[in-house]
């Protein structure tokens, strides 16, 4: 797992812990390879999250090393993180949505911190709109919305750049069977034409939804699989699951 | 399956710069707003005023100098009406002779008594009262105090009774009274600009804490601390530009009325202390060092509250 030409993120002995308390994540290793669809499972508490945060540079590790994109990123300095934030996605758990845009603005805005002209946005922004069902809502603020489609314009706003890599945490928490599917259909389209996925999920219904993936399973801040991901369908025994 | 409608490499444009109105629209809660124009406003007035107050001194002063520097008064006191006019003569003998003198003019008895009308009362008994014999001198330009002491030891030998008084001597006190209303003025100005900077300084953390999850979301997206900070700076410039404008014509505005005031008086050494054209252009600048200030303030606010977040 050391040296694969397309590995793309590869976490060494990773550990975290959030202040002086006990350690959320404790030597989490594992190699994700450019192009696949990672499905990241674990109870609650077990520190998903946490381990995306590290994935999308929200949070620094308390020990352990983390190469993304061929670089050592915990010595990197601050001011070059932003460039590799923007080659991520990022479905946050909680949207993080912002409240006083609408929800064109909301998927237009990583396109614009880009730097992507507005008329070359406008279009791709409407499309996107169109694909996750919300074209007549884009002019409504996210208080506006329901839940589900909050978590749509969240989606949007994290592929609409054809990210590198999509971390997803919890996408289809709030929406029904169908549109759960739907959403898989995005992300799998998405994965198609080159972006590493990464779907953080205890619904182990959704895991079923795509053949091709790996999963990684958590449980109380430790991976399941010590070697990282493992082929669907795993092992029906499968201590993690919550 | 169709292809999701994303814009690819999006990244690869670059940083390019995300200012102008479309960052305003990214934080259109960024207004700064509020109290803050007033209070810049009111911070430029009162500079102005302390600077405008400033240069009149400053004029006031220098245009006292140049009158006075080059001309003092020898006196020779000597009751005896003839002891005086022969001591008189020997000082304009000994004027005429010295280096450093440039001119001079001996004072008609009759003027001398005019000059000291006001005070001894005129018409009868005045004769009683020995008057000095007073000799107006201009001096050389440059004419220090060691020099002035020379011909006063001079004068002293030849007619004793005699002394010689630069103008700028009895002015000292004054000039140095003028200098330290200057400085308590540059201390007014410099305290202005700390408590301006304050304030804003004050003004952006609250307004960064209003946009604290829009930053946080922007930082997540990748977006950089110069991209969020320029957004700041946007807001406040126009408040400050707002602020600077409307605190500029109150100052000069207190400043043109102070001024009418004083002509009103006609006095010659006041009259010497309004403001010159560079000096207007000077007092134009404090506004913009007014916004340099608000804006240096508000960005260095917000790129620091962005160091803590990784
Ligand atoms: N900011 C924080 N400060 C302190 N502790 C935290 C923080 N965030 C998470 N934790 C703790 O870390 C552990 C893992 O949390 P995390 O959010 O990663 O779990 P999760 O697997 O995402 O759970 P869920 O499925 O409920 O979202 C939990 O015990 C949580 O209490
Ligand atoms: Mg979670």
């Amino acid at each position: 797992m050391s040296t694969h030409e397309s590995d793309i993120v590869q976490f060494d002995n990773v550990g975290l812990r959030y202040g002086t308390e006990r350690e959320v994540l404790s030597n989490i290793s594992f190699t994700l390879f450019s192009g696949r669809f990672y499905f990241l499972t674990g109870e609650s508490g077990a520190g998903k999250t946490s381990l995306l945060k590290l994935l999308y540079l929200a949070q620094r590790p308390s020990r352990g090393a983390i190469r993304m994109f061929g670089r050592d990123v915990i010595t990197l300095p601050r001011d070059k993180l932003p460039a590799y934030r923007r080659r991520m996605g990022v479905v946050f758990q909680d949207f993080r949505l912002v409240d006083h845009l609408s929800a064109f603005d909301n998927i237009a805005l990583p396109l614009r911190v880009s730097g992507v002209r507005e008329a070359d946005l406008r279009g791709p922004v409407e499309d996107m709109l169109e694909w996750v069902g919300l074209a007549n809502r884009a002019d409504a603020r996210p208080a506006t919305l329901s839940g589900g489609e909050q978590q749509r314009v969240a989606i949007a706003r994290a592929v609409i750049g054809r990210p590198e890599v999509l971390v997803a945490d919890e996408p289809t928490g709030n929406v029904d069977p169908d549109m759960a599917l739907k959403l898989m259909r995005l992300f799998e389209a998405l994965n198609r034409l080159g972006t590493t996925v990464v779907v953080a999920t205890h619904d182990l219904q959704l895991l079923r939804k795509v053949p091709d993936s790996l999963i990684m399973r958590l449980s109380k801040g430790s991976l399941l699989d010590p070697t990282g991901a493992l082929k669907y369908p795993p092992r029906r025994s499968g201590g993690g699951g919550a | 399956m169709k292809r999701p409608p994303t814009i690819g490499s999006a990244v690869d444009r670059g940083l390019a710069p995300f200012r102008g109105r479309r960052a305003a629209h990214l934080l259109p809660k960024a207004r700064f707003g509020g109290p803050i124009p007033w209070v810049i406003a009111v911070m430029v007035a009162l500079t102005v005023l302390a600077a405008g107050g400033a240069l009149a001194l400053s004029n006031m002063v220098s245009s006292a100098r140049g009158d006075l520097e080059g001309s003092a008064t020898v006196q020779v006191i000597e009751p005896d009406a003839d002891a005086r006019q022969a001591k008189a003569a020997v000082v304009v003998d000994l004027l005429a002779q010295d280096p450093a003198v440039v001119g001079f003019r001996a004072v008609p008895e009759s003027e001398v008594a005019e000059l000291l009308e006001p005070w001894l009362g005129g018409g009868e008994g005045m004769e009683a009262v020995p008057l000095p014999a007073l000799i107006d001198v201009e001096l050389r330009d440059g004419t220090g105090t060691a020099e002035l002491e020379r011909i006063e030891a001079a004068l002293q030998d030849a007619a004793p009774g005699s002394r010689i008084d630069s103008q700028a001597q009895f002015l000292a006190p004054v000039l140095s009274a003028l200098r330290a209303l200057q400085w308590m003025a540059l201390a007014m100005i410099i305290l202005l600009a700390f408590t301006g900077a304050a304030a804003v300084w004050l003004a952006s953390r609250n307004v960064l804490g209003g946009n604290r999850d829009t930053i946080e979301i922007v930082h997540l997206l990748g977006g950089n601390d110069d991209q969020i900070a320029r957004v700041f700076q946007r807001s406040i410039l126009f408040d400050a530009i707002a602020g600077g404008l409307l605190g500029l014509v109150t100052g000069a505005l207190a400043i043109t009325l102070m001024a009418r005031q004083f002509a009103a008086l006609d006095s010659g050494m006041v009259a010497g202390g309004s403001l010159s054209a560079l000096d207007w252009a000077i007092l134009a600048l404090v506004p913009l060092f007014a916004v340099g200030i608000a804006v240096y303030t508000a960005r260095m606010t917000v790129i620091q509250s962005l160091r803590k977040m990784l």
